[in-house]
């Protein structure tokens, strides 16, 4: 127990979140991101168009999970795609004044339609509230500057005003490099913020999905109280490439992936894009507060 | 004066302009590149980063030897190893029981081997952490020394959850109920560095280096090209002064002229100062102030804008009014 008042001091650390956005409605975006739609880059069987929609993204053929935006997901995840979105309005700063990253990020910001490589807010699952934060690979490859760490600590800390549980769907390169030290730091924070969501005994579940490496990896996307990943995902610490490069070996088959992840002991299990709703559901009704205590 | 009895005084120099936060740190360096090399020059980042690399800088078993009492090292993460890469264990600080965990590299070749290099794999933060909770539970305060090219990234590091490791740290460490006062005393890459980094004070030797990553993993990634680490050392603000700045550490610890390694005994001394210092401060907190401190210190990190409606409601929160 840390034995201070919490709610005045999350109250001190972050202002309620007042602006909540109008309730909207998820999947209308037409950027959506998914690789190479045409075929299947694992099995190289053809799509037919609009295919990939009906199957939530998963090659009907291999079950290849396609990579995808954090409204896509949200779309076919929350009852009625409905999202109330918090902290939409933080935006990325050049602490560093390092060359080209303020362009970087305007670019990416028109080619994606999103403001930050992640999506938080709230939203209902099974008629179930819950907080959620949803990254984005595709924007600068999911990787965590100063606004990802803040957004998922506003979403932590926000359940934990909130009372209520809190998921995260991951997805990052690691580090966002241009911010140097700051990047880095957002693993401190995020981390503590989820002791302090433990102190208020709620429920944090992670969904791992590919790929999701560095500073993610080895900050809150593996702190969950239930760790699921969606199936093949890469997922580590350091690169293929960094381990080949240090170690001097080929990597063996399978290495880093879900799977792999699961045999080593260290995710609680590999679930499905379409399993994905229902187990959640299941996973917060299993984590309620109980009300009179064992 | 000797260049000898010059060089002291400027280090007294440079602790006093650094309590007072004057910023004469530009004439500081350009003073003691006049001494060192008789010409006027500017120091670079690179220069720091190969200063807290060279091969004869005190790592953390000196600097244990030279400030406390006595010292028991203590092994083992009681899951399945010891990871020689971090040393830990019980020390006397004075009269003062405290808990020493840091990074070890090694002193030659074979040492090296044998210690990988300073880089731990998982477990090496467990073993930290099985310490740190350890002095948790007997009222001791931990000091931790950072010195690391980054956590081990091989097969074996991952098959072992070395993020896992990494993570429950920093989320232990953040609300551990003893003080934690953190030195980075060498090279402080990437998550290996911040998962026994987090502290209730952290301070920096003068030519150590904090980042994200090292210069060289920094320039493979965003340039493509690990030789052109000299230049992503220059951009990545990776200095003591460039970490003051962004309040992320909360002193510097001056070094002798040259280097730590040019008089390890006059760097530790001032390490230890520091050390009392500290203590002082923090073994006044109950458990309570001192997590809630911490937390407060590492929820107020980060550089990002937001509307100003957002902003006022925001101050006005914290303020008041
Ligand atoms: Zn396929």
């Amino acid at each position: 127990m840390i034995g201070f008042g919490l709610g005045r001091f999350l109250k001190k650390i972050r202002p309620r979140e007042r602006g909540w956005d109008d309730p909207k409605i998820a999947g209308r975006d037409e950027r959506i991101f998914v690789e190479n739609k045409k075929s299947c880059p694992v099995c190289h069987k053809g799509l037919e168009e609009g295919e990939l929609e009906r199957t939530l993204y998963v090659c009907p053929s291999c079950k290849h999970h396609f990579r995808i935006t954090p409204w896509e997901r949200i779309r076919f995840t929350v009852d009625g795609g409905v999202f109330q979105e918090i902290a939409a309005k933080v935006e990325s700063v050049n602490p560093l004044n390092f060359p080209d990253y303020d362009a970087k990020l305007s670019e990416t910001k028109d080619k994606t339609g999103m403001t930050e490589a992640v999506v938080a807010g709230r939203c209902k699952i099974e008629n179930r509230e819950l907080v959620m934060a949803v990254m984005a690979f595709n924007f600068m490859g999911g990787s965590m500057g100063s606004v990802v760490g803040e957004k998922v600590t506003r979403a932590i800390l926000e359940g934990a005003r909130q009372e209520l549980p809190v998921v995260v769907f991951a997805t990052s390169g690691g580090a966002r490099m241009q911010e140097g030290i700051f990047s880095l730091m957002q693993m401190a924070k995020t981390s503590n913020a989820l002791a302090l969501l433990e102190e208020k005994g709620l429920p944090f579940f992670v969904v791992l999905t590919d790929p999701t490496y560095g500073g993610v990896t080895a900050s809150f996307a593996m702190l969950g109280d239930v760790t699921l990943a969606e199936p093949e995902a890469s997922i580590g610490f350091a690169g293929p490439r960094v381990i080949e490069g240090t170690i001097r070996q080929k990597l063996p088959e399978g290495f880093q992936r879900s799977e792999f992840l699961l045999q080593k002991g260290f995710i609680d299990a590999v679930v499905e894009r379409k399993d994905l709703r229902r187990t959640l559901s299941f996973l917060i009704e299993t984590h309620q507060p109980s009300e009179g205590g064992l | 004066m000797k260049n000898q009895d010059v060089a002291k005084k400027l280090v007294e120099l440079k602790s006093l302009a650094e309590r007072d936060r004057l910023d004469i740190t530009e004439d500081i360096s350009r003073l003691e590149e006049k001494l060192k090399t008789g010409r006027l020059a500017t120091s670079t980042a690179w220069k720091r980063v190969e200063l807290a690399r060279h091969p004869d800088r005190p790592g953390t078993l000196d600097y244990i030897e030279r400030i406390f009492n006595e010292f028991i090292e203590l092994h083992g993460d009681r899951l399945s190893a010891d990871d020689p890469a971090i040393v830990g264990g019980i020390a006397l600080f004075g009269s003062q029981a405290v808990t020493v965990i840091g990074h070890q590299k090694g002193r030659n070749m074979k040492e090296n081997i044998r210690r990988n290099y300073g880089m731990a794999q998982p477990e090496g933060f467990r073993k930290a952490l099985r310490l740190a909770k350890e002095a948790e539970k007997f009222k001791r305060p931990v000091i931790t020394f950072i010195d690391t090219q980054g956590a081990f990234p091989g097969i074996s590091s991952e098959e072992r959850g070395i993020s896992e490791a990494i993570a429950r740290n920093l989320k232990e460490f953040s609300s551990l109920k003893v003080p934690i006062v953190c030195f980075i005393i060498g090279e402080g890459w990437s998550g290996g560095a911040i998962g026994i980094g987090i502290g209730d004070e952290i301070y920096m030797l003068e030519n150590a280096c904090y980042s994200v990553i090292s210069p060289e993993g920094f320039a493979s990634i965003l340039f493509r090209d690990p030789s052109r680490a000299k230049q992503a050392a220059e951009l990545m603000k990776l200095t003591a002064p460039d970490l003051l700045s962004f309040d992320i550490v909360d002193g510097i610890i001056y070094e002798p002229v040259g280097g730590a390694h040019t008089d390890p005994d006059f760097t530790a001394a001032k390490i230890k100062l520091q050390i009392a210092d500290s203590l002082s401060r923090l073994c006044l907190k109950s458990p309570q102030m001192l997590v809630r401190d911490r937390s407060l210190r590492l929820q107020k990190i980060g550089a990002f804008a937001e509307p100003r409606e957002k902003r006022q409601h925001f101050l006005k929160r914290l303020f008041g009014g």
